[in-house]
């Protein structure tokens, strides 16, 4: 219980110091408008010279566009926050602050930061999903809903062990200024069905990046596409990746020594 | 020799200093940071990976061609495209809200030189080591993707011209766009049309034949064009002597509008400046 209470009192300080800036959410608003109108127009774009995609048709590539936005939404709001103030703090050293408190590091340096008006990516991600589900032909039942929702939760799940397993190269690595462009590199991948990709790629994008589990399953799972093997393996995966993340975050903390020593 | 002339060439030859030194600087500087220029790179080939892979699927899904472009012809536009994106980064818009609020400013100011060179001359000399990191890259892409590339001499120095004017172009567009955070500090979505503009309108997304054709309309009077498409389109397009020399002189026209508009910019903008921390 005591790591969701330290959640729920993280959550709750970092809210009451984001709506102190509350212009910040039509910022955020409009952002997220706009990278939905890119999702929109790239999309409109290929479709006007294609009928499918590798076997997608258009609403069921919007399913995907909007599970991308989605996932960025957690990914910029929860995650990439506290990476980068992770990163930031093992080069200056400051990281001692939290390693002197009585609780996980792990835990800790995960719930620092929350950007909840970033949170808006969520929201415009979950209606571009809504609208290409409901221009599908086929009818989705409860149990796709629930299972689109737990896989997605699976997919923030790998998200957040991907950045925590860079972030953690910080402890060898001193100069880090590349992590958020890697990610939004590579994450650029997931607005794509992985089946389009060469077979190496796709591998990689699967296992090493896991953009392909994080993104196209959960999408797969609202399109009739899911094959209960596809979920099996995801949740293996997500636990196995976790249990390395919780190693190699040990491992790399052992090479730390604060600004000082 | 009068003294005005003296004058002038020693000032001309400060200014070849001045751009000497700093092009080596940074070549040193970068050197140092191989691992995390390498993953940077990573990062950015990705890109162009992407749109090929979409394309090539579309292609071959449709008798091997798009609109005449086969996947070969593809692979050769986002190779060379990620040869012209290197070339392509400049200084970020986004910086200038760091330079003033840390009051980085306030020592540029002081040098007797207009910022801009500093920037000009260190972008342009991060380029060296990033091309060396880049032809494995490049090397690795042509052996997955299979382009068909064969430019002639003429196009090869078209190509070569046209990258640094490519970069300076768009060095004084976004150097022009960081003045806008002179007045205001929030710059996001300001910048964040442009750069949707620019990746819509400049043919970094797709080869401009392939967008709507009021969107070619528009994207002939913007200046995004000449700093991806026209590059690439001089390498692989196949254009003919007169269009490879229209695009030149285009790009010499917008060189003059960018300089104007970023030198008129910064004398505005410069007057809204109070350095932090006094």
């Amino acid at each position: 219980m005591r790591p969701l209470q330290l959640a729920a009192l993280y959550v709750r300080l970092n809210v009451m110091n984001e709506v102190q800036y509350r212009a910040n959410f039509f910022i955020a608003a409009f952002q997220s408008l706009l990278s939905v109108a890119v999702g929109l127009a790239v999309l409109a774009l290929v479709y006007s010279h294609t009928v499918t995609l590798n076997g997608w048709t258009e609403s069921e590539l919007l399913v995907i566009v909007g599970v991308q936005i989605l996932l960025s939404g957690v990914v910029h709001a929860a995650i990439q926050p506290n990476m980068e103030r992770l990163v930031d703090e093992v080069r200056d050293g400051k990281l001692d602050f939290a390693l002197t408190k009585p609780e996980d590091s792990q835990l800790l340096i995960s719930l620092r930061e929350l950007r909840l008006w970033q949170a808006v990516d969520v929201l415009s991600g979950a209606i571009v999903v809504a609208v290409g589900v409901a221009r599908l032909k086929h009818s989705i039942g409860i149990g796709h809903a629930l299972g689109f929702v737990a896989l997605l939760l699976l997919g923030a799940l790998l998200l957040y062990c991907f950045w925590l397993v860079l972030a953690t190269g910080s402890f060898w690595i001193v100069n880090m200024w590349f992590l958020s462009d890697l990610f939004e590199g590579v994450y650029q991948t997931g607005r794509w069905p992985i089946g389009i990709y060469p077979g190496w790629l796709r591998y990689s994008m699967t296992y090493l990046v896991p953009i392909g589990f994080a993104v196209t399953v959960p999408a797969q799972a609202l399109t009739s596409r899911l094959h209960w093997t596809t979920a099996v393996v995801a949740l293996a995966f997500g636990a196995a990746l976790s249990l390395f993340t919780r190693w190699f975050w040990r491992f790399g903390l052992r090479r730390y020594s604060g600004a000082s020593a | 020799m009068s003294a005005t002339a003296v004058r002038r060439e020693s000032s001309v030859r400060s200014m070849v200093d001045f751009y000497a030194t700093t092009i080596r600087t940074q070549i040193q500087t970068q050197f140092q940071y191989r691992v995390a220029l390498y993953m940077y790179t990573v990062g950015m080939v990705t890109e162009p990976v992407v749109y090929l892979v979409v394309w090539s699927t579309i292609a071959r899904a449709h008798g091997g061609t798009v609109d005449g472009l086969t996947p070969g012809a593809f692979a050769a536009y986002y190779i060379v495209w990620t040869l012209v994106r290197m070339m392509n980064i400049v200084f970020t818009p986004f910086g200038w809200e760091w330079r003033i609020r840390e009051g980085e400013l306030s020592g540029q100011l002081l040098r007797p030189l207009h910022p801009i060179h500093y920037d000009l001359a260190s972008f342009a000399g991060q380029k060296i080591p990033w091309l060396f990191l880049y032809l494995p890259i490049v090397v690795a892409l042509s052996l997955i993707f299979h382009p068909t590339l064969d430019p002639n001499a003429l196009q090869a120095v078209v190509f070569v011209v046209a990258i640094w004017g490519a970069y300076v172009i768009r060095s004084l567009n976004n150097f022009s766009l960081g003045m806008v955070t002179f007045w205001t500090t929030r710059v996001g979505a300001i910048f964040q049309v442009w750069f949707l503009a620019e990746l819509l309108l400049s043919g970094r997304l797709l080869p401009l034949q392939l967008m709507p054709h009021w969107t070619q309309t528009l994207s002939a009077w913007l200046p995004f064009k000449y700093t991806f498409y026209f590059p690439i389109e001089a390498l692989v397009g196949g254009m003919s002597t007169s269009s490879l020399l229209v695009g030149l002189g285009m790009q010499l026209l917008w060189t003059a509008v960018g300089t104007a508009v970023a030198l008129g910019m910064w004398r505005l903008a410069v007057r809204h400046y109070s350095a932090v921390g006094n």
